[in-house]
């Protein structure tokens, strides 16, 4: 298979490239990207719909996928199958499943899952400890060797300063990421919602910022101790982001990733009690959520990434306090940064394919991140100005747990191509109806 | 407060939280329960005005008062009733809150009386089902009725409720009744000032509507209407506070802090009452207390409520 | 009816009931609210005026009795006043008075509110207007004036106490 992708707006920052160009393919490699490339004798021209933007295909670095264990919530396959639908062409996901990732096998399993899929790339991150306990190192170098990107545990905190700090110190020996959600659980006790007067006046208890921030001012502490780089996980506070400015000032090797739903919605959205409002960290005050438009926008904020977290609607039909966290996110995320950031003026194109492809991939050290010649075509075309209405039941995953229902947003997705391959071609952007698939 | 015209009917079809209902509507449902209130004063303590009505008392959170009270509101008024415990559980088995209340609505009742462990539990069935709904407590949120037989209480004892000074007193955290109160009473026009061990004040209490005070005495002050809040003993000695001697010692209701109140002031608790820990026997048993009355009264309001939602609008 | 015809109704009334009850100590007025309850202590004053004895005045509130908005689940609930009864209807005559007689079913309610009061010994109807129409075999021991009407037709009565001024209109259009 060999085509052109003519003429679209490529927005690819690693390059610092934002202009018309035409992006040639040839067996699953980017082979060029220049102006007005000639088509030899077999070569496909794909137009580019005007309007349509060409970028690196997007990598969301934080998603759980359910498999092995929690089948009727998410497969590895819906789950890639979503996250196409999307624009992302390769997604990390956490080691949370039943097992829990922390052996080859698991880690093996996903992979071959992933494969027979056939959609996006999937990146499985191991567990930190055994059985994500908190008590024993996992064995970081089979989880590597046999396919994973990072270690987490991802669901909880990794449990103790002692524990944190050999985890980042025998996965800095052998260059593994360690990706911390960041959480007191002392201080969280047996909260479910942000700590303040809306949670007083609903009659929630409450979790602090600070149960947050604490554990955000531990893991960099310790990454400074042990000179090895380390990833917060779904920072939601202002607090944090405090933390994570000083820490990467004071020259230590500290990233963060911040979710969609924190940068749209605050607190306010609890009233009613809908359980999709229900995640962890929970949806915070105003200051919180502006305080997070600034760090997308000056940089202080790394990676926009989902915590897609799939639940049956029976679990999320509990009452507020017993339903699960999470909320599912792969198919809404790329509406929402364009309708909430780009629209709004927060931040422009070329800060969105940083935040969810060029730094997702550099931190990951996954290819992908720029459309590089000679790399994988791992490709996202965004069609940013198409009116999307959220609906629930018209997504792919197999869950339908989140917040969104009904919301018009300005941008979506109009194409994902991976390996050289369209897998997902969005039937609203009708310029693309002869693109195969 | 300002005069407000007056109502003849609920707006609602459910009372799920006090925020739901205007001045005039709070003032239509307390003036209905002084017609309730004389028909518990009758030798046949009963009027038809419910029959062929089906009302379902359903608990997931056990609590024989507001059940009693509910039940006894119900018959006076000729509604066919049925009590059903259920117990939490089956909820645990899996079996989701949608799932027994679908269950429930199967047989068709006019009215749930609901009362849930979980804060928003009301709302989420109201979200769901035909029935009309009545709050009876829901977790830490809200619990209407009671604080509508607060109110009558106080317009009983006071005459009004705008312009009274109320202090509410011990745990505020978890406390669905203040909830309700503090909501009602702002709406009528009530100033409410609140004390508790620091543990205990929940974040933003001033955005609810009340002034925080450090000590019981500076609350209680010239106050119209102390109103007591339970300690729920079970939950409270680990964390919250170092002991129920020291909670009493520091915050519970003696003869010489009731000193401090207007000479007037009523005494009020929604039960049931841990005597030494809270208050002062010689408080509770005093002859400002009005705790007797409050459950009198929860009957006649329970009524009314039950009258006025089984008319309203269809939806 | 203007004002003077109701004046003389009534105080023919108060003279048939002082005629056809000789003692007056066990027998008391029961209104029906709201207008029926302003004839009862009109007919008190008469009675009281003309020095026969001073008899008790009640007040019945029948909403809570009433069988037509129970058969419509759907619409406002009417407005609920209080029954102020303050003797014992136990073993008493009753004179229960109300200001229209019509279908009957407010009659009917109002004996199954007072009667939830006690075991009067006797209970007689006084009313204002029977207009007929009635739907129940219930039949007025003291009349007004009767008042031949259509169904399609309603019966006002305007008292000064409640209304500022005494008149009986018939008006159409029910
Ligand atoms: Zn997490
Ligand atoms: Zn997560």
């Amino acid at each position: 298979m060999h085509y052109i992708l003519r003429n679209g707006r490529v927005v690819d920052p690693a390059h610092g490239r934002d202009g018309q160009f035409d992006v040639e393919v040839r067996d699953g490699v980017i082979v060029r990207v220049g102006t007005t490339l000639a088509a030899a004798d077999g070569v496909t021209v794909l137009h580019v719909p005007p309007g349509c933007v060409v970028t690196p295909g997007l990598i969301d670095m934080h998603v759980h996928l359910r498999e092995p264990g929690q089948e009727h919530k998410e497969t590895v396959a819906s789950g890639a199958a979503a996250a196409v639908a999307g624009g992302f062409t390769a997604v990390a996901c956490m080691p949370n499943t039943a097992p829990v990732n922390d052996s080859a096998a698991v880690t093996r399993y996903i992979l071959d899952q992933a494969a027979a899929a056939n959609l996006a790339r999937v990146y499985p991150i191991g567990a930190a400890s055994v059985g994500s306990k908190g008590e024993q190192l996992a064995e970081i170098g089979e989880l590597k060797a046999a396919g994973c990107v990072a270690v987490s545990d991802d669901g909880h905190p990794i449990r103790t300063a002692l524990l944190m700090r050999r985890v980042l110190e025998y996965a800095g020996m052998l260059d593994v990421l360690v990706i911390d959600h960041c959480e007191d659980p002392t201080l969280k006790g047996d909260g479910v919602v942000h700590e303040g007067a809306v949670a007083s006046e609903l009659g929630l208890r409450g979790i602090p910022g600070e149960a947050e921030e604490l554990w955000v001012e531990r893991d960099i502490t310790l990454a400074g101790l042990t000179r090895s780089p380390v990833h917060i996980a779904h920072l939601s506070t202002a607090g944090s982001l405090r933390a994570v400015r000083a820490g990467k000032a004071r020259g230590i090797a500290v990233t963060c990733e911040v979710m969609p739903h924190h940068f749209v919605l605050t607190d306010e959205a609890l009233r009613g009690y809908d359980t999709n409002t229900k995640m962890n960290p929970p949806l915070r005050g105003s200051a919180d959520l502006e305080e997070m438009l600034r760090g997308l926008a000056d940089g202080s904020i790394d990676v926009i990434a989902t915590d897609h977290a799939p639940h049956h609607a029976d679990e999320k039909a509990l009452s507020y306090d017993q339903a699960p966290f999470g909320i599912t996110g792969l198919e809404t995320a790329v509406s929402l940064t364009l309708d909430r950031l780009v629209h709004a003026g927060v931040i422009g194109l070329s800060r969105m394919v940083e935040l969810l492809s060029a730094n997702p991939a550099r931190i990951l050290k996954v290819p992908g991140g720029a459309l590089a010649e000679g790399a994988p075509a791992d490709i996202t075309v965004l069609a940013p100005d198409l009116p999307v209405t959220v609906r629930a039941a018209a997504m792919r995953s197999l869950s339908r747990n989140m917040p969104f229902e009904g919301w018009q947003l300005r941008g979506g997705v109009a194409a994902t191509i991976v390996g050289g391959r369209l897998v997902y071609r969005n039937t609203a952007v009708e310029a693309l109806a002869g693109w195969l698939a | 407060m300002t005069a407000v015209a007056p109502v003849t009917a609920l707006r609602g079809r459910h009372l799920l939280s006090i925020a739901d209902l205007s001045p005039a509507e709070i003032t239509l449902i307390l003036d209905t329960a002084d017609a309730m209130k004389e028909v518990g004063e009758r030798t046949i303590k009963k009027v038809p005005a419910l029959r062929g009505r089906t009302i379902v008392n359903l608990f997931f959170e056990p609590s024989t008062r507001t059940r009693t009270s509910f039940e006894i509101a119900e018959k006076r008024l000729s509604a066919d009733t049925l009590s059903l415990a259920v117990s939490t559980s089956s909820v645990v088995k899996g079996e989701t809150l949608l799932d027994t209340v679908d269950n429930i609505e199967a047989m068709s009742p006019d009215m749930l009386v609901v009362r849930h462990a979980s804060s928003g539990a009301c709302q989420q069935l109201a979200r769901r089902c035909r029935s009309r709904i009545v709050n009876a407590g829901d977790g830490m949120h809200e619990h209407p009725t009671q604080a509508l037989l607060d109110a009558y209480t106080m317009r009983q004892r006071k005459g009004r409720i705008d312009g009274l000074q109320v202090a509410i007193v011990g745990d505020l955290a978890h406390s669905r009744v203040l909830r309700s109160n503090l909501l009602l009473l702002r709406k009528m026009g009530a100033s409410i000032r609140v004390t508790a061990p620091r543990p205990l004040i929940p974040a933003g209490i001033e955005a609810l509507g009340a002034t925080p005070c450090r000590t019981i005495e500076e609350a209680v002050d010239g106050a119209d209407v102390v109103m007591m809040l339970r300690i729920q003993l079970e939950r409270m000695q680990t964390l919250f506070l170092p002991s129920l001697r020291e909670y009493f010692a520091l915050f519970g209701l003696t003869a010489d802090r009731m000193a401090l109140a207007r000479p007037d002031a009523i005494v009020m608790h929604p039960g049931p009452m841990n005597r030494g820990v809270e208050i002062a026997s010689e408080v509770a048993d005093g002859p400002q207390a009005v705790i007797l009355e409050q459950v009198a009264n929860g009957v006649a309001v329970r009524m009314a409520v039950l009258y006025l939602l089984a008319g309203g609008s269809e939806d | 009816m203007d004002a003077s015809r109701i004046e003389r109704s009534l105080a023919r009334i108060a003279h048939e009931i002082l005629e056809r009850n000789r003692d007056l100590a066990d027998v008391a007025l029961v209104g029906i609210r709201t207008r029926g309850v302003v004839i009862a202590e009109r007919l008190a004053a008469l009675i009281r005026e003309a020095g026969e004895a001073i008899l008790p005045v009640g007040s019945l509130d029948i909403t809570l009795y009433r069988d037509d908005f129970m058969r419509h689940p759907v619409g406002p609930q009417p407005l609920v006043r209080s029954t102020d009864i303050r003797f014992s209807v136990e073993g008493r005559r009753i004179l229960l008075v109300d200001d229209v007689l019509y279908t009957g079913r407010t009659i009917r309610a109002a004996l199954d509110a007072l009667i939830d009061y006690g075991r009067p010994r006797s209970i007689q109807l006084v009313v204002l207007v029977d207009r007929g129409h009635r739907e129940l075999p219930i039949k007025a021991d003291y009349v007004g004036k009767n008042l031949p009407t259509s169904p399609v037709q309603s019966v006002q009565v305007r008292l000064r106490e409640v209304d500022g001024l005494d008149e009986v209109m018939l008006e159409e259009g029910a």
